[in-house]
């Protein structure tokens, strides 16, 4: 394993340094904790905290600032944080309006942020939730722990954090993040696994040839494994799959965002971009606006997501609204 | 007695950091890879951090539990820290511990692992080793065994779970993604509370 480390056990701790070292005019760290806030502090709005394992890099700390959050939690690698942390986080964040958690639906995220928000209650401090769950690669059951929350969360932390910066109230805030999210699917693949540096070699192993379809962020396998085949029908495969669950549809407006894992160059994700144009196209599926980049990554893993986003004129407000913050700048 | 509760807290550390490569690949097949290194970063902080001059057992056992919850993240920080502080609540105040107490206090951590982590056994979870090493303890110690008996059968039958998880598909957890693929592989959680239970045995048989 070759990376640009000094000691495995502090990557977090000096991660989130260097990053507040980069954007002061955006962030800063709550001292003794791994928690980002705005620099300029969140005084007389809704507050949103979210956070996750590191490794997802720009998120979340990366969108903290204007526009978007007001608070994130790092997490160690690929580790949800724990409920002190997160705590800290809500305590720090909350600005006298209340507090919305995004938390993407994960076992040990869900567990510790509402452990977390329990706490904050007994201070006296509004807390609601929302969980996001854009992975269509997963079977959403009763008998399972349902959809993963991936790329797709980007656009609740868009959209919830505009109406947020509009002055609504938390249950405004909450209800425009939950239409987020109804209306928000994703899927990726992966080329190759990523390494986590606590671990030293890849976390799973793929043929010279094969592909993974259906993965998560977190390094675990996807669903199917096969032969990897040109990019257009992989985004074909991967399209095909969030339109079959039937809320994308001829005369639509949507957002697209094609997502990095964190090894993939952008001439990729821009050759697969042209192709999902192309397809959404073909089925009069209008696209109002694209983002392409590495928004939420998956350590050094190669490979992409594509998630779509159904438009209203109410979502297309707050999609178009101005942010700042380290990893997307809107005017 | 409250000064072996804590050497028997450090012993299971020991060979929670003993495992720790072993939990990880195992979940490396099914999860994400990070079982054994969130679980020995835990152990190694309640070494630190524990509070070796209090009487109190149940004491003892929650300010594990708290610091487990502060260090290990993921679903296993709060899992196995709801179990610590749930097992001190049946123990607060006590100085010794006898076999009825132990029984109590498992049943105690495994109740509060089914309602934080909404599970029940059979979802090739933690659960699958813990119910039966608990029914197996009860089993024994009803016909008259001791701790160490009843801890022997604990073992046996937590072995057997882990065993068992083989066969599942998980539908609890990170491994609950693969479905059907997770089949075959051992679950991570399983074993190490089963590594728990043995250590716990291993020590008081001395």
């Amino acid at each position: 394993m070759k990376k640009l480390i000094n000691q495995e056990d502090k990557i977090v701790d000096e991660m989130l340094d260097g990053m507040v070292r980069a954007y002061p005019q955006f962030i800063r760290r709550v001292e003794g904790f791994d928690v980002i806030v705005r620099a300029g502090g969140s005084k007389g709005k809704v507050a949103l905290v979210t956070g996750g394992g590191s490794g997802h890099e720009p998120a979340h700390g990366g969108y903290v600032g204007k526009g978007m959050l007001d608070g994130a939690v790092a997490g160690a690698v690929f580790t949800s944080p724990t409920p002190d942390q997160v705590y800290e986080a809500i305590k720090e964040a909350d600005g006298g309006r209340g507090v919305l958690l995004i938390i993407k639906n994960y076992t040990g995220d869900v567990m510790n942020f509402e452990m977390a928000a329990d706490m904050a209650r007994d201070d006296g401090i509004e807390v609601e939730q929302v969980i996001t769950a854009d992975d269509v690669a997963v079977e959403n059951s009763t008998w399972t722990i349902g959809r993963r929350g991936i790329a797709g969360t980007i656009f609740v932390h868009k959209i919830a954090g505009a109406c947020a910066e509009a002055g609504r109230d938390l249950a405004e805030v909450k209800r425009v993040a939950g239409k987020v999210i109804e209306n928000t699917r994703s899927m990726g693949m992966a080329l190759d696994a990523c390494t986590l540096p606590a671990l030293g070699k890849p976390s799973f192993e793929l043929a010279g040839d094969e592909v993974e379809i259906g993965i998560g962020i977190h390094g675990e396998p996807g669903v199917c494994r096969e032969k990897i085949t040109p990019v257009n029908a992989i985004v074909d495969k991967l399209l095909g799959k969030i339109l079959a669950e039937g809320i994308y549809n001829s005369g639509d407006e949507v957002a697209v965002l094609v997502n990095g894992m964190g090894a993939t160059p952008l001439m990729e994700l821009f050759v697969a971009n042209r192709h999902l144009n192309e397809a959404l196209d073909s089925k009069r599926i209008k696209v109002y606006r694209t983002m392409v980049g590495n928004y939420m990554t998956s350590l050094d893993m190669a490979g992409f997501s594509i998630t779509l986003l159904k438009l209203d004129e109410e979502l297309k407000t707050y999609l178009d609204a101005p942010c700042s913050t380290p990893a997307l700048v809107q005017a | 007695m409250s000064a072996r509760v804590y050497e028997c807290l450090k012993y299971i550390g020991e060979k929670i950091i003993e495992n720790r490569e072993y939990l990880t690949n195992l979940d490396r097949e099914i999860g994400d890879a990070d079982h054994g290194v969130n679980m020995a970063r835990g152990y190694t902080a309640v070494i630190e951090k524990a509070d070796t001059d209090n009487p109190d057992i149940g004491g003892i056992l929650k300010k594990a539990g708290m610091t487990l919850l502060s260090t290990v993240g993921g679903a296993s920080g709060p899992l196995y820290g709801t179990a610590y502080m749930e097992a001190a609540k049946v123990l607060a105040g006590k100085e010794s511990i006898t076999e009825e107490d132990f029984g109590k206090a498992l049943e105690s951590a495994i109740a509060g692992i089914q309602k934080r982590g909404k599970s029940v056994k059979g979802e090739k979870t933690m659960l699958d080793a813990l119910i039966p090493a608990f029914d197996a303890y009860t089993q024994r110690i009803a016909e008259g065994g001791g701790l160490t008996d009843g801890l022997e059968c604990a073992c046996k039958a937590a072995e057997e779970g882990v065993e068992y998880t083989k066969t599942i598909a998980a539908t609890k957890g990170r491994a609950s993604y693969l479905g059907e693929r997770s089949i075959g592989h051992q679950d991570p959680g399983a074993t190490s509370a089963m590594i728990t239970l043995k250590a716990i045995r291993d020590f008081i048989k001395g």
